[in-house]
């Protein structure tokens, strides 16, 4: 694969300084040290970059092995680019603090969403909502787990 | 039989090596960049790469190429001239014409 002409290969990106975007919304960034035919990656002198607004800051993780499925996208990082004008690091505990109360603005709006379409059911979530919102499926109201239990006679369900 | 389906859509990628396109992620993110290789997985690598939506994605900003996984995709956008449409087609009948038989 590697040898073809014209083929995608991480081969000429080993030992570079990379920024790997996971499924999860996190950034790492490090050295690809190591690949396969999956994109599992192995990172070393990894670092978290955690951004909120104009501000990031950054977690030394030491080594990573990331599982292909999990990665996103995989870019090298252009030393000449940098672009320190524009984004302002801060120490790790603000940004974690940063980060945290933008988690809580988040929810406030979710809420904020709720509340004005007249959602009356806070435990539930809006798609859990959405599925039992009837007169007849609030008397019998059932979370997920209940609603999916398979017949315990049945042999061919259990796992 | 999904194996040839695949195989057009590879050899498809391969003839626009080198043009400019814009690849859409399943998490929202929309990359611009000239297409420099992809493989059977339709794994992406993109030169020359710049956020295409407004940049709420500030860490791309170093970034000058980048290599993107095949299942992250959701849509890759090409100027319209740059596709041979007939010849597109032809091929998926014949692709059509092959898995029937």
């Amino acid at each position: 694969m590697n040898y073809m002409p014209g083929t995608a290969s991480l081969i000429d990106d080993i030992d570079k300084k990379h920024l790997v975007l996971l499924r999860d919304g996190r950034t790492l960034i490090g050295f690809l040290r190591s690949i396969d035919q999956f994109a599992n990656l192995v990172f070393h002198q990894t670092v978290e970059r955690i951004h909120v607004g104009k501000k990031f800051g950054d977690i030394p993780r030491g080594i990573f092995i990331v599982r292909g499925e999990n990665v996103v996208l995989l870019g090298e990082i252009d030393v000449d680019k940098l672009c320190d004008n524009v984004l302002q690091q801060v120490s790790i505990e603000e940004i974690l603090e940063e980060q945290r109360l933008q988690q809580q603005a988040k929810q406030k709006t979710e809420k904020a969403k709720k509340i004005a379409s007249g959602h009356q059911n806070s435990d539930l979530t809006l798609d859990e909502e959405f599925y039992f919102n009837d007169s007849t499926a609030q008397d019998i109201m059932l979370t997920w787990d209940q609603a999916l239990i398979p017949n315990t006679e049945d042999e061919n369900m259990a796992i | 039989m999904c194996i040839s389906v695949l195989q057009l859509f590879y050899s498809f990628f391969k003839s626009l090596v080198g043009k400019d396109v814009v690849v859409e992620l399943k998490n929202d993110l929309s990359i611009c960049g000239t297409l420099h290789s992809v493989d059977q997985y339709l794994n992406i690598k993109l030169t020359d790469i710049s956020v295409t939506d407004p940049e709420k994605y500030p860490h791309m900003l170093s970034v000058k190429n980048c290599f993107i996984r095949g299942s992250v995709v959701r849509y890759v956008q090409l100027p319209a001239d740059e596709v041979d449409t007939q010849l597109l087609q032809d091929a998926a009948r014949k692709e059509a014409l092959q898995q029937k038989q």
